[in-house]
This record gives structure tokens, C-alpha cells and sequence, in this order.
């Protein structure tokens, strides 16, 4: 269990990573409209953070509405909010999903 | 239009509880200079600008600080986290927990609650970047007092990250005050206010 939380938080801080380099280039890219090094450096960052929200839908639960997949209950929800601390247990365990750290009913996963 | 994403800009963990820093950080979120005001500011000067370039940094830069926002309240709220009567009492936090417990709400530290003043919107897209460049030196210059004051690496880490944004969207409002004033024509270089009447006949024009 805490292995697969540990790789959650890998996955979510590389998420991070990859989403401030794309916050910077987007703000450079206001003042800089024709530089097309870092257009090539966006586009090749937000097909990598495009995938890695994907993965993270399917793995965990989805980051946005929009990758939410195809699941029985509404992970959206179920799942933590950012400012929880991440060892804090869930009061309603048995609707915690899969992508909570602190449970593991085994639901979800890739499909 | 906006989206949500579930997660932070920079990650937040801390650990232990801390009622007198908490006081001192809220003023990020609603105080003179932070994260609230930042945020109106930029997205409500948005509609005053002729240039794409300086509306796309408004709304970027903007769209950042409501993230920025989460980060300080989420500071604040792991901070009043758990903590004792005892706590709250030694500290000086019993005048806000009077009023909110520990919910978050937009205040200084000194407890003035956040209000729309503390920002402006001149319909002048000059008069706002050089609001917007201040601000940013301003929130920077409240980031490194919150600095000297604490200790905890858990906090630290994200209040340095934060204060490294205000040093970059100085520089991206340089640009876009650079970008504004070269096109402003040789006639308004020195009048401005381009977002209003930059061919308005007053009865007083030479031409």
C-alpha cells in the first residue's frame, strides 16, 4: 500500500514539474509570440502532460472532469482535495476510491 | 471560462501546527499585497487593453495567482490544523478563531479584512502595468518579511517558490509595458490612456 502511494505522490509531483515548465513557457510565449524554440519546447511538454493526466485518471483518479474515466462512482469527488494532508485518514472509508492513500478495496486501476 | 485542476502548484505538507505563523501568512491570502488581490487585479484589468499580448499576460498571470491563492490558504488551513485551546490562547490566534475558528478568510496580518481598494483598475492600460509591476515588487518584498519570520522548512519551501513567481511576472509585465509603449504612436507616447480616447477630439488637439 504505501508503495503505491509513494509512486501516486511520484506521479502527481511530476505532474507539477512538467506543468510549471508549461506555466512559464505560456507566460514567455505572451510577450514572445513568434519564438518558435519555445513553441517546439510547449508543444512537446504539453503532449507529455496531456499523457500524464491520462495515466493519473486511470491509475488514481482524474486531476480534471474532463479525464475523468469511465468508472461505476464519481472518482472526481471521492477523491482528496489538494490541501488534505496525505497520511490524514478519510472519515468515510468505505467511499474513499482507490486513488485515496489511505485505502485498498482494490476498485479501479487501469481498465 | 476556467477549469479546475484537483491538485496544487507547488506541493504543501506540513506537519506540524503553528497558529502565530498562520497569522502572519493569511495576509498573503487577503492582505494588501497578496494572492486575492493579486488575482482581481489582474483579471479585472484585462478588458482595458487594445494588445492581446498584455491581455493573454493578465489573464496567465491572473489565472496563476487564484493558484497561488490555493496554495496560501492551504499553508494556513495545515498550519490551524489540530490545534489545542491551549494553542490557540498562547498564541494571540483567539481574535481570529473568535470570528472564523479555523476556516480560511481574506485578512491582513494586522486583521483589516480584504477589500477591493487595495487594487486598482484605471481603464488606462499604462497606469495598470506600472500598478501591476509594484505590486508584484511589493508581494516579493511581503514574501521575504514572511521569510525572516519563520523557520519551519515545511513552510518555507512553498513561500520561497512563491515569492520566485513574483520576480518572474515582474519581469513578464516589463515586457508587456515595453510591448504597450511601442505602440503607442509619437502623438499619445506621453499622454497615454490608449484604452479610451486615443482619438478622441477634445477641441483642443493641434491637428
Amino acid at each position: 500500500m504505501s508503495n503505491n502511494c509513494s509512486e501516486q505522490n511520484r506521479m502527481l509531483k511530476d505532474i507539477s514539474i512538467i506543468d510549471f515548465t508549461l506555466v512559464e513557457l505560456t507566460q514567455y510565449l505572451d510577450t514572445h509570440p513568434f519564438d518558435t524554440q519555445a513553441m517546439e519546447y510547449f508543444n512537446h511538454y504539453a503532449r507529455i502532460k496531456n499523457q500524464m493526466m491520462q495515466d493519473f485518471a486511470c491509475r488514481y483518479y482524474p486531476l480534471t472532469t474532463d479525464t475523468s474515466t469511465d468508472r461505476k462512482e464519481w472518482n472526481w469527488v471521492l477523491s482528496p482535495m489538494p490541501w488534505e494532508n496525505v497520511n490524514d485518514p478519510y472519515p468515510l472509508a468505505d467511499s474513499t476510491p482507490n486513488g485515496s492513500c489511505n485505502n485498498n478495496s482494490g476498485r479501479g486501476g487501469y481498465r | 471560462m476556467w477549469s479546475y485542476e484537483k491538485r496544487l502548484q507547488f506541493p504543501v505538507n506540513i506537519k506540524n501546527p503553528n497558529a502565530k505563523l498562520a497569522q502572519v501568512i493569511i495576509s498573503q491570502y487577503g492582505g494588501p499585497d497578496g494572492e486575492m488581490g493579486a488575482s482581481m487585479r489582474y483579471l479585472s484589468q484585462r478588458y482595458a487593453t487594445p494588445y492581446r499580448e498584455v491581455a493573454g499576460v493578465l489573464t496567465d498571470i491572473g489565472t496563476e495567482e487564484l493558484a497561488h491563492l490555493e496554495m496560501v490558504a492551504t499553508i494556513v488551513h495545515q498550519l490551524t490544523r489540530n490545534l489545542s485551546m491551549e494553542e490557540i490562547k498562547a498564541s494571540g490566534f483567539a481574535p481570529y478563531y473568535t470570528d472564523h475558528t479555523v476556516g480560511i478568510w481574506p485578512q491582513a496580518a494586522g486583521g483589516i479584512p480584504f477589500n477591493a481598494c487595495e487594487f486598482q483598475s484605471k481603464g488606462d492600460v499604462i497606469t495598470d502595468l506600472f500598478e501591476d509591476m509594484a505590486a508584484e515588487q511589493k508581494a516579493r518584498t511581503t514574501y521575504d518579511n514572511i521569510l525572516r519570520l519563520i523557520d519551519d522548512p515545511d513552510v518555507c519551501e512553498p513561500i520561497r517558490f512563491l515569492r520566485q513567481r513574483e520576480i518572474i511576472h515582474f519581469q513578464r509585465f516589463g515586457e508587456a509595458l515595453r510591448i504597450t509603449q511601442d505602440r503607442l504612436n509619437e502623438k499619445n507616447f506621453y499622454a497615454f490612456n490608449p484604452g479610451f480616447d486615443t482619438v478622441a477630439d477634445c477641441g483642443c488637439n493641434n491637428n
